[in-house]
């Protein structure tokens, strides 16, 4: 029997424990709910197995097999082979949570590492090693904002993601929390200033800000709001993409109180939207209300330097339902890909390919945008994603271009139903010019 | 522990090139312009993998030895797993994509959510939570909005055995309810009688693990289903200890209307030192409604997302779930099949049993409560203590000088110096008596021996205390405390 090497010795160790048969061992389950077997196939050998997941991997088709310049927060970043390397060794990959320090020194001083590395690129001084991911980070941000202020408003852009609504309605449900919206300027596309100040008051714990936004575009005045903010006592939450760090301000010098962000691209695949990676950072002055694991350093008995679980008091294992967050399992693995990935480019290259990406995104918007008919809507200055208007339905647009093996950008209207033919396009470095320009020439051909 | 005792220097220790300086691009409006380079530092990838080579070097896995955590569940992990969520047709898909192009992952999506379905006897499943305490919390949300449907609002407490695991309180009192922990009985199960007083119009749900942390079986759980059903109120079936019983009783049948399972404890998926995992979860039928979105259709041989649910309770995380963690399971319930995992439980049982009589046959442990267990069992070292003054955390970090994990320890709160042992079913007999004669050992030692281990391993016993009073989380942090 496959991984159960005890199934051969079945007989012998029933004897030893005086029993007759296995069932023996299940008397404690009342009779009437035992059930005899499943109704499943029968296992499968291995080969068979992956012969079967084949079949199903080929009905799918890879962004490594077709241009994709979908947006909405995720795409695809180059991987390299020695971060999938380091991911890989077992050693790490088959450990539970480090709660025996000892055993767990190479992990614990991987997340060490990582928790410095994303204080390094946030401006922040404190970063946990991971939540599920960037979404469910701004729910920890918003019942963190509320357990430290005490008060019960917390303000978000209008224009976020529907998702990124969804789920925060979710985590706001359980201290009550009101969700307000903050509008968007039409022309620019950013936060609108005169919105924010009406919706401020003394009873908002937390504003959210993305910089770049759902749209892409950089919020120029993220410091004038973030002062904003804080007159009325509210903490700010800037909602970033590391790959944006390289070239702008980080969170921390402008002043944010807790910086988030989807970590997954820093070395970890797309996944199909699985596996994510939620960063949090925030000031020093909060670290007893952080949701999440810490990692510290310490000392050993011999008073050498080592690793540990630090403020384990604020987590569920101990506190039980007075914890900061009910978080146990959180994304270990792909936080110790970041920290391979981010050590493997080194801050020189960190800006480097922030600026790839960067360029790149101008470089298509532009192309896009010279296409007959499809414009720009916003004037602000876009990251790697960007909000393009398509003469005709983006639906039937997207339809026609996956024939061709390309895969267009979001239609915005299923988040905002007023935003008709619009679509958030994305790039990163792992598409050139030679992809635009093939993407430019098969657009030119369906709309013609 | 035979592990590297050599201090890895810490990366930003280690010497590299200088940063430079980049020329940000005119277009970046001037008030958000980087200014200061990024300090991590720039090295050869051959630095790299040797770092955290070496890292690995000083860190034990499933793969280095017996991992017998108790609630983990920690199983070997089959290498076939890893090797096919790294497949670029599973691993580099948009969740945005063309429907067309995504349909061997829905088709595997659906079909696990229907095998869960039938290994725990729900109606449906959803695959969305990232981890099991993720799942809890959305089950909370799910019993929420059902009373609410049912203009029953009233019902705000929810009740817990005191054996609960910690997420279990985290997660009620994360979606708005009260705690109400109600102690065991003195064998270690579910009070009833207790638990009939307690119920009433405010209650919401009983959160229930079955086998419970102690490892033993809610033999009443029958009776326990009806009263709580009968005062108005929902069971949840926390499923960390789902390893004990595939094949053998399902939570469906045994009453329970919400269920979230551990994929990365039972069905094989690896803990990758914390996560990812993954906790879907299945509902009786009059919950269907409220399950998040998207659902996935299958119409005639294609899949899609649904959306159209009014009633739904709307987006737990992030698009549809840990969709690599997803396919391990997928991969490893194919592989197992009907039998192989009704084995694996039966196995899993007997492996717990037989490692606690092995280790019962001589002095130094007691087991409290009742001696049937299912998956996993709690000795308590109390004696030890009160004989020679060594605990159980002394007792843990003895293991680990032998070349072995400890089990979980000081849980569930009830026993007294508590060590929770759950060897699965992948540990072969040999590592199970070996263990066991491990225990012996340490019972007879030297009581100072014991107390001041572990001493074979890559540092000594780690002052946790200090790492609490005074949080030291950074390189920079690191850098301010040595003014």
């Amino acid at each position: 029997m496959k991984f159960i090497p005890n199934a051969a010795f079945e007989r012998e160790m029933l004897k030893e424990l005086n029993l007759s048969s296995i069932d023996d061992l299940f008397t404690d389950i009342p009779s009437s709910v035992q059930i005899k077997n499943l109704d499943l196939d029968e296992g499968l050998s291995q080969q068979e197995t992956e012969k079967k997941l084949l079949r199903l991997a080929n009905k799918n088709k890879s962004c490594q097999n077709m241009i994709s310049f979908l947006g909405g927060g995720i795409k695809p970043h180059y991987i390299p082979a020695a971060v999938k390397s380091i991911q890989h060794r077992s050693e790490f990959f088959t450990a539970y949570t480090p709660y025996q320090s000892e055993a767990s020194q190479g992990f614990l001083q991987a997340m060490f590492e990582y928790q410095s590395m994303i204080a390094e690129l946030t401006g922040m001084d404190i970063a946990n090693c991971s939540l599920y991911d960037g979404i469910t980070a701004i729910g920890e941000a918003a019942l963190m904002a509320t357990r430290i202020t005490k008060k019960s408003i917390f303000l978000i852009p209008s224009n976020l993601s529907w998702e990124k609504k969804s789920v925060l309605n979710n985590y706001a449900k359980g201290p009550s929390i009101t969700v307000k919206e903050i509008a968007f300027n039409e022309k620019t596309g950013q936060l609108d200033e005169s919105s924010l100040e009406k919706l401020l008051s003394d009873k908002v714990s937390g504003v959210y800000i993305e910089n770049p936004n759902t749209f892409g575009i950089f919020e120029s005045h993220i410091e004038q709001l973030i002062k904003k903010i804080h007159e009325y006592n509210a903490l700010s939450v800037v909602g970033t993409d590391p790959f944006s760090l390289g070239i702008v301000k980080s969170p921390g010098e402008y002043d944010a109180d807790i910086t988030i962000g989807e970590g997954r691209g820093l070395g970890n695949p797309m996944n199909f939207g699985g596996s994510g990676l939620g960063l949090f950072a925030c000031k020093q002055k909060f670290i007893r209300q952080i949701p999440g694991r810490l990692i510290g350093l310490t000392k050993d008995s011999n008073g050498n330097d080592a690793f540990c679980m630090s403020l384990q008091t604020r987590e569920q294992h101990i506190r039980r339902g007075k914890a900061t967050s009910n978080i146990c399992t959180n994304e270990g693995l792909c936080a110790l890909g970041t920290a391979a990935y981010l050590s493997w480019l080194g801050g020189n290259n960190l800006l480097e390919i922030s600026k790839i990406n960067f360029e790149r995104g101008q470089s298509l918007s532009k192309a896009i945008s010279k296409v007959n008919r499809f414009s720009k809507p916003f004037t602000g200055t876009h990251f790697n994603e960007f909000v393009i208007k398509s003469p005709i339905d983006p639906v039937s647009l997207n339809n026609k271009l996956i024939t061709h093996g390309i895969q267009g950008g979001l239609p915005l209207q299923r988040w905002f139903p007023t935003m008709k033919n619009m679509m958030l396009f994305g790039i990163t470095e792992i598409y050139d010019e030679k992809d635009i320009k093939r993407f430019i020439s098969v657009l030119e051909e369906v709309i013609a | 522990m035979s592990l590297p005792s050599v201090q890895e220097p810490l990366l930003n220790k280690i010497s590299g090139t200088d940063q430079k300086q980049v020329k940000i691009p005119k277009k970046i409006p001037e008030s958000l312009r980087r200014t200061k380079a990024i300090n991590i530092p720039n090295l050869d990838e051959t630095q790299i993998i040797r770092h955290f080579h070496h890292l690995s070097q000083r860190n034990f896995g499933i793969d280095t030895g017996i991992y017998p955590l108790g609630s983990c569940t920690m199983k070997y992990n089959p290498k076939i797993n890893e090797e096919i969520a790294s497949w670029p047709q599973f691993s580099c898909l948009h969740p945005h994509q063309h429907e067309s192009t995504i349909q061997g992952t829905l088709q595997m999506m659906y079909e696990l959510e229907n095998m869960l379905s039938e290994l725990t006897g729900m109606d449906a499943f959803t695959l969305q939570p990232a981890a099991g305490a993720h799942g809890e919390f959305l089950g909370m949300l799910l019993a929420r909005t059902y009373h609410q449907n049912n203009n029953d609002s009233k019902r705000v407490d929810v009740i817990t055995p005191d054996t609960s695991h910690g997420t279990n309180p985290a997660s009620i009192s994360m979606a708005g309810f009260n705690v109400v922990e109600i102690p065991s009985t003195e064998e270690g199960t579910v009070d009833v009688s207790l638990l009939k007083k307690t119920v009433s119009e405010r209650t919401a749900c009983f959160m229930l693990t079955n086998p419970n942390t102690l490892g033993i079986f809610e033999s009443d759980i029958l009776e326990i289903a009806d009263i709580v059903h009968d005062a108005g109120g929902l069971l949840y079936y926390d499923g960390a200890n789902m390893n004990a019983i595939m094949g053998k009783v399902r939570p469906g049948d045994m009453g329970f209307d919400i269920v979230h399972l551990n994929l990365h404890k039972t069905f094989s998926s690896p803990h990758g030192g914390g996560g990812p995992g993954s906790g879907p979860i299945g509902v009786s039928k009059r919950l269907i409604p409220f399950l998040p979105v998207p659902r996935i259709q299958k119409k005639k041989d294609t899949y899609g997302f649904t959306y159209d649910h009014p009633q739904s309770v709307g987006k737990i995380k992030g698009f549809y779930g840990n969709v690599d963690v997803l396919l391990r399971a997928y991969t490893y319930i194919l592989m197992m099949g009907a039998n192989g995992l009704q084995k694996a439980s039966e196995i899993a049982v007997l492996n717990a049993n037989y490692l606690k009589k092995k280790i019962l046959e001589k002095p130094g442990f007691d087991l409290p409560f009742r001696d049937l267990r299912k998956h996993e069992f709690v000795l308590s070292a109390e004696e030890l203590r009160k004989n020679k003054k060594v605990r159980a955390m002394d007792v843990a970090k003895r293991l680990l000088d032998y070349g072995v994990h400890p089990p979980t320890m000081y849980f569930p709160l009830i026993v007294k110096e508590a060590l929770m042992i759950e060897p699965t079913e992948t540990e072969p007999k040999n590592a199970l008596d070996e263990y066991a004669q491990i225990l012996h050992k340490i019972a007879s030692e030297d009581a100072e021996i014991v107390k001041s281990a572990p001493s074979n391993t890559v540092v000594g016993r780690v002052d946790e205390v200090n790492a609490t009073r005074n949080p030291v989380l950074t390189w920079k942090q690191i850098k301010e405390s040595e003014k």
